[in-house]
């Protein structure tokens, strides 16, 4: 029966559904990414109030500062879907399993000189509950938000976060054990150390503003701590002592934050693009939240790298100032430690 | 007593799963319905990792059946070796 | 050593580690105000340790499983699109069925989408926050899946085109978007009763299984696949839903009565909420399975049941209006079908009288009411047919202030007396089609009053379209009504018998069969 329905050539009414076809015209051929997304979220003749918000509709615009005249502007450069997410991370999975497998059975934990085993947990095993806050911070976006093409890419997110905390999770197992996942814990609890980070997150799971915490969160908090975690703390220092097993299933976390920087990157961008207000307003998040930020990594940096913490943090900071210089946002020097 | 259920997509897969399932619990009834199976057992239904492993002729892990689940009803409970459904607990 | 700690661990305590482990208490900010959400309801929960993970799915296993799933899904929907699967469905009558289905559906899934992320956000346990996470991603795969799948069809036939406008708009869609944002603007506690336990667990198997079971009984493999694959994520949900139930009647007995009142407006806000599908069930499919009334009485007469029998433990009864809808399985489908029929100018799909045959099919499977009840009708409108006078509804219907189902169902002992209610709020006459609807409408009448009623608000002369003026002489409300909803009057609505949808796929289907 198939083979001889294939054999029709029909023409189709149409290309795509309508409200696709009003913002990229009738004739264009049209992607999944944005039959999945746009105008996807309920947006006229919405029914009762919140009973959690009753100052706002249900899906309501004005949860931001930010202004946007269609926020089905802002666009995922990585065309996520769900589908395409969970086969971008699903081939990731697979890689980073591979890691763990090969560390694992060739012992390669125990191959680690001491102190560099000691230096990767103590540094790393306590970023799962920084991980977690980030899953939290990135949902919220999602539930609050307005707009699918803004919401969806936030709830994503969010995922690979707890995808990381897990992963971290994991590395605390492979290179010591359940005891060290505790000995973690009270070191988020009560280190002094890690005090003013555990400060910052639970801060920022307090900002009801959620593209303010997107800056908050994804601009800048990630942006600081990425770079200088993976790329300097992991892939340059551990490697160079002995820890290369380390950054082998760590390789998600480098992966996952280039590409992701790139979405978070077109989103600010978009964002400030529309307005000088809202330019203004992002620049303004952006300098609260640096500093603090930057203040509460100190210590974490010091952790890391002992007396040349500070160093790196200035070089990380440096690099992600003339990352967010390309954004379209002024970097007020205020919020410089 | 009240039955338990688990639907599942009819395929390869699954076959396997359901021939499994109606030797591990022997008052199971199938009901092959288009493109499903649909398995009713009164009480418990147990889902073993070794009966499936026996069939496939591979290793298997258990939350693979999430591939192939269509519904289930009753409390779950779900190790490394079984996946039970049951209404006693 | 590594490998020793790894054998150790079970499944169960590794998931504890890699899930609860990552919480903490917090104390730069209060709990309360991390999670401001978990009071206000009347929950108690004392410990949120007590949670049991049904499912164990840690992030890497759940990416593994899902995108073989999605892999399997996208590889039939385009297989079925490049072999114009849709012109071997049994019948072009079948594709209305789709229309209903795309323009309710993703839209629902939308919602629920964005209730589960408030709920992974709000939910202080890290356990019930992170199935409410996973469910909140499925539920966007869902709507999309749904659209992907449909998008093909949209392509060759009417009333798919506008989906997402109509959703917001169209007065019988206000029924789902109602009910889902009911849900949504409910507690978080509510929201999961409500959509977790009362949707998912005691109702979804109805919509899904014998549905999508009859897609593929009609050559629909499109809607089979995404139907059965968004199934298997609902099995991970329902357990959800039920592990939520149990776990908050242990935690505290003060929370019985609260959870009780919901289950009761729930169900029968589900089960209203379904007359819809009885009627694809019974009137839609050309080739059925099981008629609704069977489908009822598997899925929640028997599965339900054993549910409701299993938490009588903790003191939750059967809901009232079960009763009721003992009584009403042998009518809905046909009242509902009657009044879309009726109704088939305002409708994003078409309608058709029953063959004989079919007609024989409702005899058989509802004994003690077609023939007596719903056939003498139906003769009477294919009569009506012959003399070239196709009966439609001219007028707006009314509807129910709670359900916004038009006052179509009949009082439960006289099936030949419209089932009407209503109640004086602060000077203003609210209409109800049943004592459920009513008593919901009671107990949250402040909720209940901003309802946006469709029908109501067209005579307020909001659902004009865009830059209308009806001062103007020439002025044409329907026609302007139906433009407000982008429906294309003549090709996305009427009935089946003369549509450019029976003649296209007639057409298309005859090219297949000859040379």
């Amino acid at each position: 029966m198939h083979i001889d329905l294939r054999t029709v050539a029909i023409t189709p009414l149409r290309n795509t559904f309508d409200h696709i076809a009003r913002r990229i015209g009738a004739d264009k051929a049209v992607s999944r990414y944005q039959e999945g997304t746009l105008d996807i979220q309920p947006s006229a003749n919405l029914q009762y109030r919140p009973t959690w918000d009753p100052t706002h509709q249900l899906y309501d615009p004005a949860r931001t500062a930010l202004v946007m005249q269609d926020w089905y502007a802002f666009k995922d450069p990585r065309q996520f879907y769900y589908g395409t997410w969970t086969l971008s991370r699903a081939r990731m999975q697979e890689a980073a399993e591979a890691g763990f497998d090969f560390v694992e059975t060739r012992g390669l934990a125990d191959l680690m000189p001491d102190e560099v085993r000691r230096r990767a947990l103590d540094v790393l095993v306590p970023l799962r509950h920084v991980a977690y806050g980030a899953n939290l911070n990135n949902v919220g976006m999602c539930a609050y938000g307005y707009g699918a093409a803004v919401t969806q890419p936030c709830m994503y997110h969010g995922m690979d976060h707890l995808g990381i905390a897990q992963y971290l999770t994991r590395i605390g197992l492979w290179l010591a054990g359940p005891a060290e996942l505790e000995d973690g814990r009270s070191h988020w609890l009560g280190d002094g150390r890690w005090q003013p980070l555990r400060r910052q997150v639970e801060n920022s799971l307090v900002v009801k503003d959620w593209f303010e915490l997107f800056v908050a969160q994804n601009l800048v908090q990630d942006g600081l701590l990425y770079p200088l975690v993976y790329a300097h703390f992991v892939d340059r220092r551990l490697n160079a002592e002995g820890g290369s097993a380390v950054s082998m299933v760590c390789a998600f976390m480098n992966e996952w934050f280039a590409e992701s920087t790139r979405w978070v990157d077109a989103t600010i961008k978009t964002a400030a693009a529309e307005s000088p207000a809202n330019a203004a307003l992002i620049a303004g998040w952006l300098a609260h939240w640096r500093g603090r930020v930057r203040e509460a990594l100190l210590p974490v940096a010091e952790l890391a790298f002992d007396q040349c913490g500070e160093q790196l943090l200035d070089t990380v900071t440096e690099a992600f100032d003339a990352r967010v210089a390309k954004l379209g946002i002024a970097v007020k020097e205020a919020g410089h430690v | 007593m009240s039955r338990v259920f688990i639907a599942l997509q009819a395929n390869e897969d699954s076959r396997c799963i359901v021939e499994a399932i109606v030797d591990d619990n022997p008052e199971a009834i199938v009901n092959r319905q288009p493109a499903m199976v649909k398995i009713d057992v009164p009480g418990r239904l147990v889902i073993r990792r070794a009966s499936i492993e026996e069939r496939l002729g591979r290793h298997f892990d258990l939350q693979e059946v999430h591939i192939h689940l269509i519904s289930l009803s009753g409390h779950v409970d779900e190790t490394e070796d079984e996946m039970t459904l049951s209404w006693d607990r | 050593m590594d490998m020793n700690v790894k054998k150790k661990l079970g499944l169960k305590e590794k998931y504890a580690l890699m899930t609860r482990g990552l919480g903490w208490e917090t104390t730069y900010e209060s709990m309360d105000a991390v999670f401001p959400q978990t009071r206000y309801e009347g929950i108690r929960i004392h410990d949120w340790d007590k949670w049991e993970d049904p499912f164990r799915l840690t992030m890497d296993a759940y990416w593994k499983y899902q995108a073989e799933k999605e892999r399997k899904l996208y590889a039939i929907v385009d297989a079925y699109a490049q072999n114009n699967g849709h012109l071997g469905v049994t019948d072009a009558r079948y594709i209305n069925a789709l229309k209903i289905f795309l323009s309710a559906v993703p839209s629902l899934e939308y919602n629920a989408h964005r209730g589960f992320a408030r709920l992974g956000r709000e939910l202080p346990g890290v356990g019930p926050q992170i199935a409410c996470q996973m469910q909140a991603i499925d539920e966007i795969r869902h709507a999309q899946t749904q659209i992907h799948s449909l998008s093909n069809y949209n392509r060759f036939y009417n009333g798919f085109h506008d989906w997402k406008h109509m959703n917001d708009r169209l007065w019988y869609l206000s029924v789902p978007k109602s009910f889902f944002e009911d849900a949504c603007t409910c507690g978080p506690f509510e929201f999961i009763i409500a959509i977790g336990f009362s949707f998912e667990y005691v109702l979804t198997n109805l919509v899904f299984v014998p549905f999508i079971s009859g897609a593929a009984y009609n050559g629909d493999m499109g809607a089979m696949t995404f139907g059965f694959s968004a199934q298997s994520d609902e099995a991970r949900h329902m357990t959800l839903g039920l592990e939520v139930i149990k776990f908050m009647l242990e935690q505290d007995p003060a929370n019985l009565p609260i959870i009780q009142a919901w289950i009761d407006k729930w169900v029968w806000r589900g089960v209203r909420l379904l007359s819809i599908v009885a009627m694809l069930m019974d009137y839609m499919l050309p080739k059925r399975i099981m008629s609704w009334k069977e489908a009822w009485e598997v899925y929640f007469e028997e599965n339900g049941m054993a549910l409701f029998k299993d938490l009588a433990r903790y003191g939750i009864k059967v809901p009232d209006c079960v009763e009721l809808i003992k009584k009403e399985k042998d009518h809905l489908s046909h009242q509902a079908w009657n009044a879309f029929y009726t109704a088939g100018k305002i409708t994003n799909f078409h309608t058709w009288l029953p063959t004989e045959e079919e007609m024989d099919w409702l005899s058989s499977k509802y004994p003690d009411t077609f023939d007596r009840l719903y056939r003498p009708r139906f003769e009477h409108y294919r009569e009506l047919e012959k003399q070239g006078k196709r009966f439609y509804n001219t007028t707006l219907p009314m509807l129910c202030q709670v359900c916004q189902i038009p006052m179509m169902f009949t009082e439960a002992d006289d099936p030949t007396q419209i089932s009407y209610r209503q109640v004086t709020h602060q000077g203003d006459k609210y209409h109800f089609c049943s004592d459920h609807c009513q008593h919901i409408f009671e107990r949250e009448p402040d909720k209940y009053v901003e309802a946006w009623l469709p029908a109501h608000q067209i005579w307020q002369g909001n659902c004009f379209a865009e830059g209308a003026d009806p001062t103007a002489p020439d002025f044409d409300p329907l026609k302007s009504v139906l433009d407000y909803w982008h429906l294309a009057y003549g090709r996305d609505n009427l009935d089946f018998e003369g549509s450019e949808d029976q003649k296209n796929f007639a057409a298309w289907r005859a090219q297949a069969t000859r040379n």
